[in-house]
């Protein structure tokens, strides 16, 4: 067991210095959240400290899924995703590395985002300890999800596309920017199905100490909750790549 | 007899109802360089990427010094090294953090994975070019390293799938010396190719697969004694070479190709057929130029076997 997680975290130091300076990397997952953060929070004056907890939610979920994007990707193209196949170690192993790595990235470039953000809107997470708990929940959600539509991708030359054209919508119905109480019926229902959601409540009421409609405890379980369900489905898919 | 290496039993892939691999059996002994050599699409990476634990196996059974590679997957992934057709190591890592990474995924400690990582690039001529990235590599050294990766972890059997492939001469040469001294340390080698040349040249025992099938299985020097009946007249007739039909027709030839201005006759009876040849070159007004007899080559020896005919 032991030896499995330090062969995930040596994958994902792995990845680290092999992708984390790559364009894709770069642009969607860095350059990008910073650009939106810092659009939206000057401009919105006045709900600005609504707005902040969900830009670093969606810093964290941009700069999380992008690593796995670039990472998986190039390697399935290549055809260097197969050595790793060969190594002694377990499929929900291969997983973990490949999250961490989008995890760390995470980390690193929702820093950024929450330093800008207090800049602008110099306020405290109303808990402190929750926020850093829902930041570290939140990221590893996204690494995980992201692992997984990278590998639920059949086209490698697609999978930009395919991350932006279901990134994009859940910005918009995940409580980012627009409240989910405003949202019209079927969006919100919409809102519901969407992990995005769910991390960003929390990460909201660790910062405001208000949520829109979902009760903390039960955002931060489905956040935890559906991070390991996004692992060990990716596992399962990993295995059953092979032909 | 000593241990199989690698044992096959029934081993069989399929694809929908395409049999990639038909029911093959062998052993592959401790300390010997095997050959599987085959057309393309004979059958022949398949059966590598079974054993490896790359690709599933539909029926039959595959062992490592006797541990299952479905049972015991992991455990067998620690005995083997792979070096797959293409050169797929990591773009962006000098040659020194590949084989570090290589390392540390096969649980040598960082004090082994140093010392390793350092004996393999002299050893493979890299050292110069530890810190060169591996996507700036020449295509043979490319190789080089990727072989070298897949001896990190001191693996008891090396699986090379076509090593030599798109490299010229000299690198075929340099990786030919390279697997010769691997497998003088001890190491099984399982060795996958289309070349008869090296196959024949470099392996204890070739195996020959097509359509999924062992078609022969032999030392190089019984697999041409197989068609030893038939040796191979090459001729050069003046003022040109006559029609292939005309030669056919003469006792003796088994087969009529022509090479360039040599036509190499495949005969069961040199002197019937050097007999035959001198009549009709007098009545038909050709002079012969050059005259050679040898035994049959690797090429045709690969040939008459499976057929004159690439599989699919």
């Amino acid at each position: 067991m032991l030896g499995n997680l330090v062969r995930s975290f040596y994958i994902a130091k792995k990845d680290l210095k092999e992708y984390y300076l790559k364009p894709g990397t770069m642009s969607w997952g860095v350059v990008f959240p910073i650009a939106f953060t810092l659009a939206f929070l000057i401009r919105r004056g006045g709900i600005a400290a609504w707005l902040a907890p969900g830009l670093i939610s969606m810093a964290i979920f941009f700069s999380s899924t992008s690593m796995s994007a670039v990472s998986i990707v190039f390697e399935r193209k290549v055809g260097s995703f197969e050595r790793l196949l060969l190594f002694p170690v377990s499929y929900t192993c291969i997983a973990l590395g490949k999250s961490l790595s989008s995890f760390l990235f995470g980390i690193l470039s929702s820093l950024t985002t929450v330093i800008i953000a207090y800049m602008i809107v110099p306020v405290m997470p109303s808990n402190l300890l929750l926020f850093i708990l829902c930041i570290i929940l939140a990221t590893f959600h996204s690494s995980t999800f992201g692992v997984l539509l990278a590998f639920l991708v059949k086209d490698p030359s697609q999978t930009m596309t395919i991350f932006n054209i279901i990134r994009f919508p859940m910005i918009f119905l995940s409580g980012i920017i627009i409240p989910l109480n405003s949202l019209p019926l079927p969006a919100k229902i919409a809102s519901i199905f969407l992990p995005l959601t769910y991390s960003t409540e929390a990460i909201r009421y660790s910062y405001l100490g208000t949520y829109d409609f979902i009760p903390p405890v039960l955002s931060l379980c489905i956040t935890l909750l559906s991070g390991l369900a996004f692992l060990l489905i990716t596992s399962v898919l990993i295995e059953k790549s092979i032909p | 007899m000593s241990q199989c290496a690698i044992e096959v039993k029934g081993l069989t892939k399929r694809y929908g109802l395409l049999v990639a691999v038909d029911h093959i059996n062998f052993c592959v002994r401790d300390g010997e360089i095997f050959g599987f050599l085959g057309p393309n699409g004979a059958g022949k990476t398949t059966t590598v990427r079974m054993l490896c634990g790359l690709t599933r196996i539909t029926e039959g059974k595959a062992y490592i010094y006797g541990h299952d590679v479905v049972g015991e997957h992991m455990f067998v992934k620690s005995l083997i090294g792979v070096v797959p057709d293409i050169s797929n190591l990591y773009y962006e890592l000098s040659c020194w953090d590949n084989l570090l990474f290589m390392g540390e995924m096969h649980g040598l400690s960082k004090s082994e994975r140093i010392r390793r990582a350092e004996e393999l690039l002299k050893l493979f001529g890299l050292w110069s070019r530890r810190n060169v990235l591996f996507k700036n590599l020449s295509k043979g050294l490319k190789r080089r390293l990727t072989i070298a990766a897949a001896l990190m972890h001191n693996p008891k059997v090396l699986f090379l799938d076509e090593p030599t492939i798109g490299l010229d001469v000299m690198g075929k040469r340099v990786i030919w010396r390279i697997v010769r001294e691997l497998n003088s340390r001890g190491i099984t080698i399982f060795l996958t190719t289309h070349n008869i040349y090296e196959a024949f040249r470099l392996c204890s025992r070739v195996a020959i697969i097509n359509h999924g099938k062992i078609v022969a299985l032999d030392t190089p020097a019984r697999l041409k004694k197989l068609i030893s009946a038939e040796e191979v007249l090459e001729i050069e007739f003046y003022p040109s070479n006559p029609p292939v039909n005309e030669l056919k027709r003469i006792k003796g030839i088994v087969d009529v190709r022509y090479s360039g201005s040599t036509v190499r006759l495949v005969v069961s009876d040199p002197l019937k057929a050097l007999e035959g040849l001198i009549r009709y070159a007098r009545m038909n007004g050709y002079s012969l130029n050059m005259v050679s007899l040898r035994s049959a080559d690797a090429e045709e020896v690969f040939i008459n076997i499976v057929g004159g005919y690439s599989a699919g």
